[in-house]
């Protein structure tokens, strides 16, 4: 009989490797490691870019070089920026099929389940590997609604007062040291209008992947969904494992207009050595709905706080988010909701796993402006720790400025119980199953909001993280 | 040939205080035992060093299936060999759906040797069984889509139990006071499932305060539980006596063990059981 106390080792939860990848070795376009001006005016040039965002992006370098390194929430000393690859064309021109596509990327994409995620949606598959859109298709009919869903480089080209209009407003170069670094680098991410009272009923989907050694991937998705419209992009990330750092940055920006709704999901899975530092932040205006559904579930450090400034009454924000730390990774997570008007109401749930000695932190605000009376927001955050040498920290901000507002805060730690171990494997349920069945269960409030597809996956990969089965 | 489970000798210690102090006993698939005994006399004690709770250590004896010696087994392995407890306190799993959580357990109690991974049983044959066992037991269909437990009454909750043992199917189940703390309607309900489920394919250990239970379901043998030790094993009419006379009798017949008795009561709580 075993009389141990299940630990990270009996559990046999592994260490994170989702790891594979191709060669790169047949890359068209690789530029040279480290950031200065001629880098970045060299991307520009590459992308030939109006003046407008070659100037941009110099001027954000600038502010890149001036800002410090943030001095809270992860550990960035071993952060090098010279040391990183910037710019990285894996392929020279956009691929309009499938069958066209270079075979190594057909191999990973096959690994990422492209084609059958197509073939259910079908409402636009963008798939960025490397810097540059390589491979994406957008069904009929949403062209034809007026949906312009594509990457933000073809959209600079092909809708550039658009572009010139939103680009920037939401998140500033200057708002941090990493969101200037993207203004000045960034490649690829997806760009989405929706018109006026256009629904998109099926979820818009793109998957990233970094697959070459020691590049920064710093992709920049703007997405305006115009009055009473809705839409639901989806974004997920799988990276291969590598020896060295790897960094990325995106930047995000969402304006949500009067009436309309926009939900936001990312699975990021990124290999354990990549540093995900990524500003995310939406505008939401009057009676307009912005949902972020964030799941964290590599990386070796994450810093992630999608953002909702509520701009108008009746303005709701909501975010859901997950985090799951093993072994030598650090997942500091959560959310920010700032009332700009009165009755906006907001809402923050939030939920991680530790374990193997991994750390997640929620690190969250909510901030209520002067004038704006009548606000609500809740905040649950519940960490589930597994083993002894993992850790959870909460570190909620609330900063209000009024006194007619109802802000709720609730906060748990808890451990997998013997109990709930010995009673499901008293079913022949086996230890490591017994464990991702009960890790499964604390994240299925969020799981069932993710896309059937995506849920599916979400669990599969708890599974087999809980196994230690991976690699 | 019909399996039997042999208790030999059985030491099992909590934190390494001493609670069984050689228990014997010898089930067969078919028969019924009630288990009965004064709080703290180390029933549940049994209950879960049998389903191999770490907690409980075994420091002396051992515990066979056929023949099998199972001491060292996990409570995943005592379950694939057909070893079933409806708990006294059933556990919330959040977020857990009954259905997918049965579909698991099933699968893994009919293919013992399955690797993890590999298939469920088919989706479709699962819900028309569980379908079927939950309205013999006048279940509604619905809780098969609720999380494991949580937000259930207490008498849902040992329907629950008995629902689980329907589907698993074990060749020896033990239940841990499973007509404790219900009105008698769910007593009721409770011991017509059981009575439905007993057969010549399942021998049962029950461990029970009341009557009720065992008059749907009549013990062949009664054994009754002291500080530790089986000191008298009858037939019903022991139970029968012992629910009408209580303990006083017992503890006559055998001074030692209520003399030990009395001496666990003032340094270990009754919680120890």
């Amino acid at each position: 009989m075993s009389t141990e106390t299940p630990t990270a080792d009996t559990i046999g939860v592994g260490d994170y490797q989702y790891g594979f990848h191709y060669g790169t070795d047949d890359y068209v376009f690789r530029g040279k490691k480290g950031i200065d001006a001629q880098v970045v005016a060299q991307i520009s040039e590459m992308k030939r870019e109006p003046a407008w965002m070659r100037d941009y992006r110099l001027q954000s370098l600038e502010t890149f070089f001036q800002k410090p390194m943030p001095n809270w929430g992860g550990d960035l000393s071993e952060l090098d920026f010279q040391d990183i690859y910037y710019y990285v064309r894996a392929s020279d021109r956009q691929e309009k099929s499938w069958d066209d596509l270079p075979e190594d990327i057909k191999k990973t994409y096959d690994r990422l389940g492209i084609p059958e995620a197509e073939k259910k949606y079908l409402a636009g598959v963008k798939a960025q590997y490397e810097s540059e859109v390589v491979y994406g298709s957008l069904q009929e009919d949403l062209a034809n609604k007026g949906v312009i869903f594509t990457d933000t480089d073809s959209a600079l080209r092909d809708h550039p007062d658009l572009v010139r209009e939103y680009f920037g407003t939401v998140i500033p170069s200057h708002d941090n040291k990493f969101a200037a670094l993207n203004s000045a680098v960034w490649s690829g991410g997806s760009f989405i209008y929706i018109p006026k009272g256009v629904h998109i009923e099926f979820p818009l989907q793109a998957y990233f992947r970094i697959n070459s050694e020691n590049m920064g991937q710093f992709e920049r998705t703007l997405i305006i969904v115009d009055e009473g419209a809705s839409v639901h992009y989806v974004e997920g990330c799988t990276a291969p494992t590598y020896s060295t750092e790897s960094l990325h940055s995106a930047v995000v920006e969402i304006i949500v207009k009067r009436n309309a709704r926009c939900r936001y999901t990312t699975i990021q899975n990124w290999s354990s050595n990549v540093y995900n530092l990524v500003t995310k932040r939406a505008m939401a205006y009057g009676d307009a709905l912005m949902e972020w559904v964030d799941g964290n579930l590599g990386s070796k450090l994450t810093m992630k706080y999608p953002a909702i400034y509520l701009m108008e009454p009746g303005a709701r924000g909501e975010t859901l988010s997950i985090a799951f730390a093993g072994k030598g990774q650090h997942q500091d997570a959560g959310a920010k909701m700032v009332h700009c008007a009165p009755h906006t109401s907001s809402r923050i749930i939030s939920k991680s796993i530790s374990k193997n000695g991994g750390r997640s932190s929620y690190r969250g605000l909510v901030k209520v402006q002067g004038d704006a009376h009548h606000c609500k927001s809740n905040v649950v955050c519940d960490a589930l720790i597994l083993d002894s040498e993992s850790r959870s920290d909460t570190y909620p901000y609330i900063e209000v400025d009024q006194d007619n507002v109802a802000i709720e805060h609730e906060a748990s730690v808890s451990k997998i119980a013997e109990e709930q171990l010995l009673y499901l494997m008293s079913r022949g349920l086996t230890e490591p199953e017994a464990s991702a069945m009960i890790v499964t269960g604390f994240i299925e409030p969020l799981v069932k909001e993710l896309p059937m597809e995506y849920a599916v996956e979400m669990n599969r990969l708890i599974e087999l993280q809980m196994e230690g089965s991976v690699g | 040939m019909a399996s039997v489970l042999t208790i030999r000798d059985l030491q099992v210690a909590v934190d390494e205080v001493p609670i069984l102090r050689g228990v014997n006993l010898t089930i067969r698939q078919g028969e019924i035992h009630a288990l009965m005994g004064p709080n703290g006399s180390g029933k549940s004690t049994l209950a879960y060093a049998l389903v191999g709770h770490p907690r409980y250590e075994i420091t002396g004896g051992s515990i066979e299936i056929d023949g099998t010696n199972i001491n060292e087994l996990d409570p995943c392995e005592r379950a694939r060999l057909g070893l079933f407890l409806a708990f006294q306190y059933p556990v919330t799993i959040p977020g857990v759906k009954v259905a997918d959580f049965l579909r698991h357990a099933v699968t893994n109690i009919r293919n013992p040797n399955r690797k993890e991974g590999e298939g469920l049983i088919p989706m479709k044959d699962f819900r028309k069984e569980l379908r079927s066992r939950m309205e013999e037991l006048g279940m509604d269909t619905e809780f098969a889509r609720r999380y494991l437990n949580e937000g259930f009454s207490g008498g849902e909750k040992k329907r629950m139990e008995i629902l689980q043992l329907a589907m698993l199917q074990p060749k020896f189940a033990i239940l841990d006071e499973t007509d404790s703390g219900l009105d008698s309607d769910a007593v009721r309900v409770v011991s017509e499932g059981l009575q439905k489920l007993s057969g010549p394919q399942m021998g049962s250990l029950i461990i029970t305060h009341h009557e009720r239970l065992l008059e749907y379901n009549v013990p062949q043998f009664t054994h009754v539980m002291l500080a530790g030790k089986i000191v008298e094993t009858g037939d019903a009419q022991l139970a029968h006596e012992l629910h009408n006379h209580g303990y006083a009798q017992v503890r006559e017949r055998h001074p030692n063990e209520a003399a030990e008795e009395e001496l666990r009561l003032q340094k270990v709580p009754a919680a120890a059981e």
